[in-house]
């Protein structure tokens, strides 16, 4: 009834290819984007801003770049957190070692560090698929955790190992406060989403897709696969990289190597398994999911009225995240998006179900 | 034997596939499922064998019985314990096994004895000669026509009373089909086991078939014994590629449409 494309006829090619075909989502977008844009700075507090907003932001930025590898191209990636530990570096060497550089430059170059390196630890898929890939690319993760840790030139010979990025400056804009830090993440994720979700629209797009669903008939057709694979890992590599420097500079400021380990990687991927695979919106549900249920569960029990101290609380913080993961995956195998999708087709037909 | 009643099959809660099939498969017959791609022929025999929950399918409305008892709630498994069997299109076997191991798969579901198993598994290669020659080697690498026989043999240890028999003609040479076909008529005839075939050849179905339904985008448009569905002129026309007039030139085709008559 609300949600039904009946009387919205499209008379060009343009609107037919239109991201958001349907009207009630192009307000729903605009709607979100006003929101988060526009009002979000003025509202929410300088917790939410830190310890909600920017992790989720960089966290979906990293989920979206892991998506396009994953979810689209089909190649599993365990190395996530390293190529979000190379950008990070990468930014933190260009930022000391070329001050004169600009800060947005020295951003976008991180990435593509990162992409040159996600890029040489992509060339194993050209031969390796699905589980042994994962232990293949769960090399770069190891690997570059050493290279980080040992190699002090990286961390400019600091003797902790910990590095310290310099506070950026972007054009003269200065984003130290939250909200500011806020809408910097916020320009980033919306500016590589839109480039992301154009990607997988594109004749690239499809051929990663096509090189997923069966790689064999995909090289039939004419898709060469290693354009195919190796595009996928070096852009979805600039993508995680970019994340990565953001997570550096503007969400810990000062971090040491184990900020981007294993976990990290799995994380991520978890992010993009719960969210669902193959969809921009699910990087953004699956990063939700995993960022703001701890931190809602840890708000939240306290004030059941129970007592509890709080080593019970954080037990009960995992337990009960573990198993929403659970339940979710149950509920819906294909990820939050495919939930979401469901939903709009039942939408579009009620209230007269089959 | 096994009964369809008006079922209604919904895929993820929102995509409509069948809507109201009503079948029912004597004992000892051998009863076609014809029709067009996407007809809903694979949908339906999915349904009886329960397989649907697996494709996030379920049947929303009307019932299947066999032997006069509701079967819809039951998993596949109890489902061959029942002695009703499917051989999925596409034939899935165990690319790892060799033919004689998986053929003995087929018996899994058994409790009466090795020598029980044993005898079935020479009556399989009797009927198919050509697995026994390739026994040992991996099912994986054996041709399709070698696979599909292996997967109807596989089926047959289960000692089924009924074989329901998805696509048994697809990818193979039309010798090969005849082959497979005259295997279900000797199998029907001898061991009295019943078939329900979904089928895309109508030609050959209805030939080898008593029986046949005609589904058409989830309904079941035509019925009738299979030689009377041979001579029908609207399947001739649509499914068997003749028309009354023997060769049609492209010329009449052109000018001259004929409706179906149960779309309308």
């Amino acid at each position: 009834m609300l949600y039904r494309e009946a009387g919205q006829f499209k008379t060009s090619y343009e609107a037919d290819q239109s991201i958001f075909p349907i009207m009630q989502d192009r307000w729903g977008i605009a709607a979100i984007l006003a929101f988060a844009f526009l009002a979000m700075p003025f509202l929410a507090s300088e917790y939410f801003f830190r310890a909600v907003m920017i992790p989720f932001l960089i966290l979906a930025l990293a989920a979206i770049g892991l998506n396009l590898l994953v979810g689209y191209c089909g190649q599993i990636s365990l190395g996530t957190g390293a190529f979000m530990a190379v950008g990070a570096y990468a930014a933190y060497n260009f930022a000391i070692r070329v001050p004169e550089l600009p800060h947005l430059v020295t951003l976008l170059l991180a990435g593509g560090v990162a992409a040159v390196v996600g890029l040489l630890f992509g060339i194993p898929s050209l031969r390796i698929k699905g589980l042994y890939l994962a232990a293949a690319t769960l090399a770069a993760q190891f690997f570059i955790d050493w290279l980080f840790s040992r190699v002090k030139w990286f961390t400019n010979y600091t003797p902790s190992g910990s590095v310290a990025a310099p506070q950026l400056n972007i054009f003269g804009w200065v984003p130290d406060a939250p909200s500011e830090k806020y809408l910097l993440c916020l320009g980033f994720v919306t500016v590589f989403a839109l480039v992301a979700k154009n990607l997988v629209r594109s004749r690239i797009g499809r051929s990663w897709m096509a090189i997923r669903d069966m790689d064999i008939a995909a090289e039939i057709i004419g898709i060469r696969p290693m354009h195919a694979k190796l595009s996928a890992f070096a852009i979805s590599s600039f993508i995680v990289g970019v994340a990565g420097a953001l997570w550096g500079f503007v969400h810990l400021g000062s971090w040491e190597p184990l900020a981007f380990s294993i976990d990290r990687s799995f994380s991520l991927l978890f992010m993009v398994i719960l969210g669902g695979l193959g969809s921009i919106l699910g990087c953004f549900l699956g990063a939700a999911f995993i960022t703001l249920v701890p931190i809602f569960l840890n708000q939240v029990l306290p004030e059941l009225g129970i007592k509890l101290d709080t080593a019970t609380v954080s037990h009960l913080e995992f337990m009960i995240f573990g198993a929403l993961i659970v339940v979710f995956l149950i509920a819906e195998p294909h990820g939050m998006a495919r939930l979401w999708q469901v939903g709009k087709e039942k939408l579009r037909i009620w209230p007269f179900p089959h | 034997m096994l009964s369809v009643n008006n079922i209604e099959v919904i895929y993820n809660h929102v995509i409509l596939v069948l809507k109201g099939v009503s079948l029912t498969v004597p004992e000892g017959s051998v009863v076609a499922l014809l029709g067009g791609n996407g007809a809903g022929k694979t949908t339906t025999l999915k349904a009886i064998s329960n397989l649907l929950r697996a494709e996030r399918g379920e049947v929303t409305k009307g019932s299947i019985e066999h032997l006069g008892e509701a079967v819809h709630q039951l998993s596949p498994n109890d489902l061959v314990r029942r002695g009703v069997i499917q051989v999925m299109e596409g034939r899935h076997i165990f690319g790892h096994l060799t033919v004689e191991e998986n053929l003995l798969t087929g018996a899994f579901t058994r409790k009466d004895g090795a020598a029980a198993i044993r005898a079935d598994l020479e009556k399989v290669y009797g009927y198919f000669p050509r697995l026994k020659e390739r026994r040992k080697s991996q099912a994986g690498y054996t041709s399709g026509g070698e696979q599909q026989m292996c997967a109807i043999g596989r089926a047959l240890m289960s000692r089924p009373r009924m074989i329901l028999l998805d696509e048994p003609s697809m990818g193979l040479a039309p010798q090969l089909v005849e082959q497979i076909f005259e295997t279900v008529r000797t199998l029907n005839e001898r061991e009295r086991v019943t078939f329900l075939l979904a089928e895309q050849n109508t030609n050959v179905a209805l030939r080898y078939a008593t029986y046949g339904y005609i589904l058409e985008s989830g309904r079941v448009v035509l019925d009738g014994d299979a030689q009377a569905l041979r001579s029908n002129e609207d399947v001739k026309e649509f499914y068997l590629g003749l028309s009354g007039s023997g060769r049609k030139s492209y010329r009449d085709v052109k000018h001259y449409k004929r409706r179906k008559r149960w779309l309308s």
